[in-house]
């Protein structure tokens, strides 16, 4: 029979209308997998004492690679020996997570057969995240994922798994094409991804316009943003057809039948203030136009990213850990984006050279630019100074010059001053 | 045995794709929502494609997987995606299949249709009491509580604009939730408790000292132990000590708990990127349900709807109507902890005698 443990606490969560977790979990230790039943058994101990039971790592992994393994050890592993080793196996998604029946259900058989069969769909930088192996597993999950054509994500200080948002695959909006930057990315730099040699993790993340689906700017070292230098396409007889009340405001996002009022709701909130709107044209000073997405997203059949486009990079975003959050800064303000891309390999590898000289154990390269300073970095990057990388220019007046800076350098002789000024 | 494969990297990420994706990628024209939950895309070419968003749990069982699939099989020729936000997206090609898809999903029960557009859509988190070490929260029972409970804003379009809600249990924030709309966030309130008979044998003690962002850790020397000592006036509960030194944890049942933080965006739309400003400074953990960060995650939803101008993100509505007027309307309480004292602090101090009574 079936291992089960009593759980009260967490049999609250199969109430309500949102799936269950908990209900999912018992249909699996249902048919025979301790691991599962352990699992649930453990966490209602968790419900109970209000700490988590889980252990540190320790070190475990497949040969050859640094990372993709999570090791993870239970407190209790008398109580529940089915979760004794519990360790985590990232496998690498494809870009924008598109899957097919046939070849998922084979991973996934991988999974009945070695692991405890619970799953992350996905982990938050967008692996798969196969969640429960015993150590002596880890090999042969490896060796069966490898033969299908899966491989292992990133952990630890290395480049960690690239994502995008799913870009020109379904996705009008995309100036870039997103998802095949991130496999280019994954691809070239595996040794980076597998095995860890840097101060600490690395992130790319691409989007494929300024409305940031995979949140690149706050969730990448590198983010990788979409963007236009000419002008904004317009359908002219489409704007019509908004005016007339004919499509729905916002591509439908509040319901069939808010429609727009061009004036207020396009026009007014128009951050930089650059569009005109008479009742019969819709005008776009575009010199003026910050590329913000708004007025696209209110109307998605008569306006269009320009054709000219690229990406623009911004650099340096992480969690608060440790000196606070930090959003990514606009370093690159523009750049092509054409396979194979070598224009912005070239940026990539001499940043990671700056990084890997100058940053300091468990620093985010963020942080090395915050010690050091942005002009430092753009300095080491060879990108010149531009407003661009600034809200504002500095307010405080402590600039250090340095000393070629300056005609004549800084020594001097107090003895040609004396000759100009007594004591 | 065969020769040892690696650095493949993943599968190409076209693969996968159904052929009209393969046809018309880069052509796409336009998207309308048709409802809550059901995209159309519309190419150059004529060509559409129908995407059916639905929330799942993230945590799952291979068997849920099987549930998808086959639903999947049934309707898309095998083709679905996720979404950065854990939901799962059927890819329609054959429209007659459409409704049929939605009335098989609503009889499945633990496919919920919604998360597109104006909505509440499904919570980004992490691991918590499943998986991690360091929580001070879990995760899954949380977000199902407040899906539960916030479950009529996922399958419809009564919201403002977008509202993105994310869940960490700890402040490393593996779900990034320092740019959401609503962040629920798992703290620790107590410093790390020393096992001083074993740390010296467990950690490396120069290194458990440099990991502390605060400086807060020193070596000392207790009971003829090599040990450390952490002056807890400077600790502010980060854990990145026990991250490096197993013999110092900070878990505690009536230490830790949840902080509620708003107003955040990613999106360039409109105003620019905001960080997640704090809304609640500390709420019990109470599983199973946690019904006082329910209703307060509540609380805020509603003085957000009732107040925001359609288009509006909560952290544009909070900055429009001012940040006292926010803690007006949602009914919370302003306490000293919402004062930043950290390294930036000054920088979020009123310095004008511009403000509201
Ligand atoms: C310094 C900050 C961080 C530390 C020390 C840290 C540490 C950890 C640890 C210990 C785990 C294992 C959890 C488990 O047992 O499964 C984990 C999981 C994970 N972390 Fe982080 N993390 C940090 C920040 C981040 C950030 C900012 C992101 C993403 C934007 C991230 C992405 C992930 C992912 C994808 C996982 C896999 C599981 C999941 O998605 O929940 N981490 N992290
Ligand atoms: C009308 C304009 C927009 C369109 C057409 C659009 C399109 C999309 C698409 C195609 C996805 C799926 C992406 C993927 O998983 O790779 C998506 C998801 C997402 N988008 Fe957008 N986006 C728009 C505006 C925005 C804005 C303004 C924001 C941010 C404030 C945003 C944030 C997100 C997020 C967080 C997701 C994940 C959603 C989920 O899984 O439920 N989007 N959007
Ligand atoms: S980031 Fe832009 S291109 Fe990518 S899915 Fe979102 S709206 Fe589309
Ligand atoms: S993209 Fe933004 S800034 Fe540019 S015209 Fe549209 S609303 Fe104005
Ligand atoms: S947020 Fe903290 S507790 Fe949660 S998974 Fe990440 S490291 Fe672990
Ligand atoms: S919890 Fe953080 S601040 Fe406190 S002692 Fe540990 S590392 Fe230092």
């Amino acid at each position: 029979m079936a291992k089960k443990h009593q759980t009260p606490m967490l049999d609250e969560l199969e109430k309500g209308p949102w799936p269950s977790f908990v209900t999912d979990i018992k249909r699996m230790a249902e048919t025979g997998k301790d691991a599962c039943a352990d699992l649930l058994g453990q966490l209602e101990l968790s419900y109970k004492d209000k700490e988590g039971h889980w252990k540190h790592g320790g070190i475990v992994g497949v040969l050859g690679y640094g990372g993709g393994v999570i090791g993870r050890y239970s407190d209790v592993p008398d109580l529940f020996p089915g979760v004794e080793h519990f360790h985590t196996v990232r496998v690498n998604q494809p870009a924008a997570k598109y899957y097919h029946s046939e070849s998922i259900r084979k991973i996934m058989d991988i999974w009945n057969r070695r692991g405890s069969g619970m799953l992350n769909m996905h982990g938050s930088t967008g692996d798969i995240i196969m969640l429960g192996a015993f150590t002596d597993e880890l090999e042969n999950i490896f060796a069966e994922l490898t033969s299908l054509g899966w491989d292992l994500g990133g952990s630890g200080s290395a480049l960690r798994t690239p994502s995008s948002c799913l870009g020109q695959s379904r996705c009008e909006f995309a100036c870039i094409n997103a998802e095949d930057i991130c496999y280019d990315l994954t691809q070239s730099y595996q040794d980076e991804l597998h095995r860890p040699a840097w101060p600490y993790k690395f992130k790319f993340k691409v989007d494929g316009c300024p409305n940031c689906c995979v949140a690149s700017l706050a969730r990448s070292d590198c983010a990788i943003i979409g963007t236009w230098r000419d002008d904004i396409r317009i359908d002219k007889a489409a704007v019509a057809a908004y005016a007339a009340g004919e499509f729905a405001a916002n591509g439908g996002a509040h319901g069939q039948d808010v429609k727009l009022d061009i004036q207020k709701d396009v026009c007014d909130l128009c951050p930089t203030q650059c569009m005109a709107w008479d009742g019969k044209t819709l005008s776009i000073n575009n010199k003026e136009c910050t590329r913000c997405m708004h007025c696209i997203n209110m109307m998605p059949r008569a306006l269009r990213p320009g054709k000219d486009t690229g990406a623009s990079i911004l650099v340096g975003a992480k969690a608060p850990i440790l000196d606070g959050a930090q959003m990514g800064s606009v370093i690159v303000p523009f750049i092509k984006m054409e396979p194979p891309y070598e224009e912005f390999k070239e940026f990539v590898e001499k940043m990671w050279e700056w990084w890997d000289e100058n940053g300091k154990n468990r620093e985010r390269i963020g942080e090395t630019i915050q010690r050091l300073g942005l002009g430092t970095f753009l300095a080491a990057v060879e990108v010149e100074p531009d407003p661009r990388h600034v809200k504002e220019p500095r307010s405080n007046p402590y600039v250090f010059y340095k000393e070629d800076e300056v005609p004549g350098g800084f020594d001097r002789k107090i003895e040609d001053y004396r000759k100009r000024h007594a004591r | 045995m065969a020769e040892r494969l690696t650095d493949i990297g993943p599968p190409k990420y076209d693969l996968f794709w159904p052929q009209v994706i393969k046809d018309n990628a880069g052509k796409w024209l336009y998207h309308d929502i048709l409802e809550p939950g059901v995209l159309l895309h519309v190419s150059e070419t004529g060509a559409k494609i129908w995407s059916v968003r639905c929330g799942t749990t993230r945590l799952m069982t291979t068997m849920m997987v099987e549930d998808i699939c086959k639903l999947a099989d049934q309707f898309c020729d095998g083709h679905f995606r996720f979404t950065t936000r854990n939901n799962v997206e059927f890819l329609v090609v054959d429209e007659s299949k459409l409704e049929p898809l939605k009335k098989a999903l609503k009889a499945a029960g633990n496919l919920p249709i919604g998360g597109t557009g104006a909505s509440i859509t499904n919570i980004v988190h992490t691991q918590g009491w499943v998986h991690c070490h360091t929580p001070a929260i879990d995760a899954s029972g949380v977000v199902k509580a407040v899906m539960d409970d916030l479950f009529e804003y996922f399958g419809s379009h009564k919201m403002p604009a977008q509202v993105r809600i994310s869940l960490a249990c700890c402040l490393n924030m593996c779900g990034a939730v320092h740019c959401s709309d609503i962040a629920i966030l798992g703290v620790h309130r107590k410093p790390p408790v020393i096992e001083h008979t074993h740390l010296d044998k467990m950690c490396e003690i120069p290194t458990t000292i440099a990991s502390c962002p605060t400086a807060a850790i020193k070596p000392a020397k207790v009971d003829d132990f090599k040990s450390v000592a952490v002056n807890a006036d400077r600790c502010m509960f980060c854990g990145n000590c026990y991250t490096m030194c197993p013999a110092m944890p900070l878990a505690d049942a009536d230490g830790d708990g949840i902080a509620l933080w708003v107003g955040g965006k990613v999106s360039n739309s409109k105003s620019m990127p905001k960080f997640s400003k704090l809304a609640v400074p500390f709420i019990p953990n109470e599983p199973p349900r946690w019904p006082t960060t329910v209703k307060m995650v509540r609380q805020i939803v509603e003085a957000y709807v009732a107040g925001a101008n359609r288009y509006e993100r909560l952290g544009e509505w909070a900055e429009r109507i001012g940040w006292e007027r926010f803690f007006e309307k949602t009914g919370l309480e302003f306490t000293h902890h919402h004062i930043d004292d950290y390294r930036f602090a000054a920088t979020t101090w009123r310095t004008s005698t511009q403000f509201k009574w």
